[in-house]
């Protein structure tokens, strides 16, 4: 399989193999659109989930415990505060979360003592935490205060990088498509949004620019001449850039992923809640969705943005016209040209050898 | 590098007492964890050296109660986060929550700090303090005692009535004495702080330092009457620059008052009690005597200060100019069989996903992947030192989002290899022999291994100022990873391929290389110039490229119209690696046999 991978990576690099990826762009626009307005919606309508660390209020966790009923939590939270609903949630196979709004020192240690009887545990063995309320709306402040400082950085590294503006624009289109399709999966997935999903989230934005660096990088390396030369379009020279960095791009998403996902499956399965699971999940989606974005959204887009520029447009309606023939039916078809790279040594066709003036 | 690492911190283990494991954070130890935001009474902006102050007033309140290995930090410049390992009892917990406040009262005695068994030994000459107070240019004992001093002089009042704040046998009853008597300031434990008593009795405690015990009037100044302290060299008589540290403070209007009340009264008493207490947290922190009478609310201390000393005061007095208490934001207990759970998962994930990453580079890279992984274990052997390191030398704690910011790594890390090894495929396939794709694909990944690693770097550092809750450690381990990532590529990753750029196994492209040209679709025989050709390799198993000439028959550019013969000429460009070997005339031969029976493949007949 592997044999098989790299042969097929020797393909796209030589343009043996190429996937159309920037000429179905309107194809990717049109899934990436949906995607954005479908997590829109999700994000506005069952929205997002606040944990505990927003909302303020007490948990106790019960670890250890021989039978995890719920039912017996909430009589026995009840029994000190009767006004109260707790919300219960099985971590793992021996282990209770228990979150209330906000209960007295007093009543958290009553009810401390009684979870202890119940559950048959030592007392050492229930963990409690309180967030007063208005850490709840700090820690919403900072949150939100970092979201926006990043998106400038991230805005102001890419200018600086890759010091064109088109590149820039693109790369930004795709982040906040990375960005809000994150967001959105996490309202569908339901996960309370905890500290741990928004460092997890703003790392995701780091992750995404670089992604974009790499393949434009390479966009920069394959377009430069561009116009110097009378073989390929823009979009072609990008397509091909594109699928030469496919096999990285995999390479690398998949080795990320494979932790990433490690985590996610430990922490969603095996621990149901908390710190390592919040993270697993905003970095898993959002390197997977930056992983798409910077093949499929970010070097399309900024193809669309650079064939509007007024030499590019015109060379590659040469380029085109150029190919297109007309016999003399009238019948006009267009020569199929394979993109790929050039090969020192390798023989280009008679039509890349210098011509005669006269014949 | 990693030997020093180790040795260091063996060696601290050994003489130190520096654990051989990172040190575990709240989180998966276990402990209490308290975030206070303190308040004041006037709205604004708290200085953050304030800030600083009522860190040092917690912890010296919790080091002095014995609680061991407590931490407390500031976050986020207004957040004071105080963690406690263990289950720390009620008492120790409401210390923590305590408010400090300062106060100025009046000394009635003054004792040496052990406790003394037989009454009556109080008002032992103290060499302690040794401090006085003035005020602002004026000159110490210059000035004659004034009217004020008779106040003191008046016959003590009716039983029930004290004279004045300073009226020790008022003030200072049987069990006053008692309790001064038995008070040890050399145990850490009377050096809590904290409590500060009721402000019109008597109220018995020990200096900061615990070398002297006080007992002190009433309260008559309190420190929100402080407008500003400073602290500077002393201003002589004629207007010059002194060579005496001094702390000036100014009252405000209320301050000024009652101050100078006491100033009054208490100039030209006898020695303890000319003295008036500074109490900070219920601790005296300086205990200057009145040497002159101060009625315009600029008052200097002087004595026998230091430029730190002098500063520490001045800073005391300003927080205490600003009242502050605490409010509790956040409160967590966390059992240690929850803590050590999540680690124990939390490393389980990391396992696994380390074994993933082994897996996928091996099959991806064959041997060249064991050179990645040779540099994920000795990374992974940097990270844990440097931790190890940092949580002796620095009180670093691995956190649970610590962990999950290291298992990121592994993916981050790996990647750079993954960058390197495609840029070096990429120069083989481009023809070249392995030891120049090494340094021309070095010269090109440096580049995106660098842009990748200040974005991931500086990233972190945003990460780690802007967090929020218990996430920090998040971003301080993919900071670091990053920093151990970028030394790793540099010092060991890419010298390591060079030399193994030399060996034969690699440099004539093994099949289990990883980096066999053959595998890479790079022709075997190649043209290079003057009518010579080169072989790669031995060219056993040749892979013979599918791209046969009559495929390409269909494809026809505009300039073949006037040779109507050369119809299936070639013109996929770059594209046709078979047919780079051949010469024009071969390659026609080779069209016009495809023409008549089937294609073959004759490609590894030409020489």
């Amino acid at each position: 399989m592997a044999r098989g991978f790299a042969g097929w990576g020797n393909d796209l690099y030589t343009g043996r193999r190429s996937y159309q990826i920037v000429a179905r762009r309107r194809l990717w626009y049109t899934i990436a659109l949906v995607l954005v307005v479908l997590s829109l919606g999700l994000i506005v309508k069952p929205g997002l989930n606040p944990g505990i660390e927003f909302r303020g209020g007490s948990e106790l966790v019960v670890s250890d415990v021989a039978d995890p009923s719920q039912d017996l939590a909430i009589r026995t939270v009840q029994s000190v505060a009767p006004e109260e609903s707790p919300r219960v949630t099985n971590l793992g196979t021996s282990a209770l979360r228990i979150q209330t709004s906000e209960l007295t020192n007093d009543q958290v240690a009553e009810v401390v003592l009684r979870l202890a009887e119940a559950f048959e545990v030592p007392e050492e063995q229930i963990s409690t935490s309180f967030i007063g309320p208005t850490w709840g709306a700090d820690v919403s402040r900072q949150a939100l205060i970092g979201v926006g400082v990043f998106l400038l950085l991230v805005t102001l590294v890419m200018v600086v990088y890759f010091r064109n503006w088109r590149m820039a624009v693109a790369g930004l289109i795709a982040l906040f498509h990375d960005a809000i399709v994150t967001v959105g999966v996490y309202a569908a997935v339901g996960w309370e949004v905890t500290p741990a999903t928004v460092i997890g989230f703003l790392t995701i934005l780091a992750y995404s620019v670089y992604d974009g660096v790499v393949v434009f990088d390479k966009v920069r390396e394959n377009t430069a001449d561009t116009l110097l030369q009378a073989r390929y379009t823009y979009a072609e020279k990008a397509n091909l850039a594109v699928n030469q960095t496919l096999v990285r791009s995999i390479n690398t998403s998949v080795i990320a992923l494979l932790p990433v996902a490690s985590i996610l499956v430990i922490g969603a399965f095996l621990l149901n809640a908390g710190t390592l699971r919040d993270i697993a999940l905003a970095l898993f989606v959002g390197m997977f969705v930056g992983t798409l974005s910077s093949i499929f959204l970010a070097p399309p887009l900024e193809v669309t943005l650079r064939e509007m520029q007024a030499d590019i447009k015109a060379h590659t309606r040469k380029i085109l016209a150029g190919r297109t023939q007309t016999d003399e039916e009238g019948q006009t078809t267009v020569a199929e040209v394979a993109v790929g790279q050039l090969m020192p040594g390798s023989h280009q066709g008679h039509s890349a050898q210098p011509r005669r003036k006269k014949r | 590098m990693i030997g020093a690492l180790g040795a260091s911190i063996f060696g601290g283990n050994m003489w130190s007492d520096a654990t051989l494991t990172p040190k575990l954070g709240l989180d998966l130890e276990g402990g209490t964890q308290i975030i206070l935001t303190p308040v004041t009474e006037t709205p604004g902006d708290i200085p953050e050296a304030t800030i600083n102050e009522a860190i040092g007033i917690i912890r010296q309140r919790v080091d002095a109660s014995g609680v061991a290995e407590a931490q407390i930090s500031s976050q986020g410049g207004n957040k004071i986060v105080v963690a406690l390992p263990g289950r720390p009892s009620e008492e120790t917990l409401d210390l923590v929550r305590r408010p400090a406040q300062m106060e100025f009262r009046a000394v009635l005695a003054v004792g040496a700090p052990t406790p003394v068994v037989l009454p009556g030994e109080e008002g032992t000459t103290s060499e302690g303090a040794g401090e006085e107070i003035t005020g602002i240019g004026e000159e110490t004992g210059t000035e004659g005692p004034t009217e004020g001093a008779g106040l003191e002089e008046q016959p003590p009042a009716q039983p029930g009535e004290p004279s004045s704040p300073s009226d020790a046998a008022y003030y200072i009853t049987p069990q006053v004495q008692q309790e001064f008597d038995e008070l040890d300031c050399t145990d850490e434990k009377n050096l809590t702080g904290g409590l500060t008593g009721p402000t019109d009795t008597a109220f018995v405690t020990c200096n900061l330092s615990g070398t002297e015990k006080y007992i002190l009037g009433p309260v008559e100044v309190k420190g929100s009457d402080i407008s500003t302290a400073s602290s500077g060299l002393e201003t002589l008589a004629s207007g010059q620059v002194g060579s005496r540290w001094v702390v000036s403070l100014q009252f405000n209007n209320a301050g000024t008052t009652s101050f100078a009340t006491i100033s009054e009264r208490l100039f030209g008493m006898p020695d303890p009690q000319n003295r008036f207490g500074i109490v900070l947290d219920g601790l005296v922190v300086s205990a200057p005597s009145m040497n002159a009478v101060i009625s315009d609310g600029r008052a200097e201390i002087s004595g026998s200060f230091t430029r730190e000393s002098a500063a520490t005061l001045a800073q005391q007095l300003n927080f205490g100019s600003l009242p502050i208490t605490f409010t509790v934001e956040s409160e967590q207990r966390i059992s240690a069989t929850l803590g050590s759970e999540q680690l124990a998962r939390g490393l389980l994930a990391g396992l696994i996903g380390l074994v993933l990453v082994v897996i996928y580079s091996l099959a991806q890279y064959r041997v060249l992947g064991l050179l990645s992984v040779a540099s994920l274990t000795v990374a992974g052997l940097l990270t844990y030192g440097i931790i190890t390191l940092l949580s002796w030398t620095q009180g670093y704690r691995l956190s649970l989002a610590g962990v999950a910011g290291l298992i990121v790594a592994i993916g981050i890390t790996a990647d750079s290899f993954i960058v390197y090894f495609e840029r070096i495929r990429d120069e083989l396939r481009d023809g070249r022999v392995l030891a120049v794709a090494v340094d021309h694909g070095w010269k090109r990944a440096r580049r995106t291994i660098l842009a990748s690693d200040a974005i991931n770097f500086s990233a972190a550092i945003v990460l780690y100022t802007l967090a929020v809750g218990n996430v920090q450690g998040f971003a301080f381990t993919l900071g670091l990873t990053t920093l151990i990532d970028l030394v790793m590529v540099f010092l060991f990753t890419h010298p390591m391929m060079k030399i193994l750029a030399r060996r034969r196994f690699f440099a004539e492209g093994h099949p289990w290389s990883g980096l066999d040209p053959r595998r890479l679709g790079v022709e075997t025989t190649r043209y290079v110039g003057r009518g010579r050709v080169r072989r790669l390799g031995s060219g056993g198993a040749q892979d013979a490229p599918e791209a046969t000439v009559p495929d390409e028959a269909g494809g026809s550019e505009p300039s073949d119209a006037s040779r109507p013969s050369s119809g299936s000429r070639p013109v996929s460009t770059g594209a046709a690696p078979g047919a780079a070997s051949m010469t024009i005339a071969e390659r026609r031969a080779a069209a016009r046999k495809a023409a008549q029976d089937e294609p073959t493949d004759d490609e590894g007949e030409v020489r």
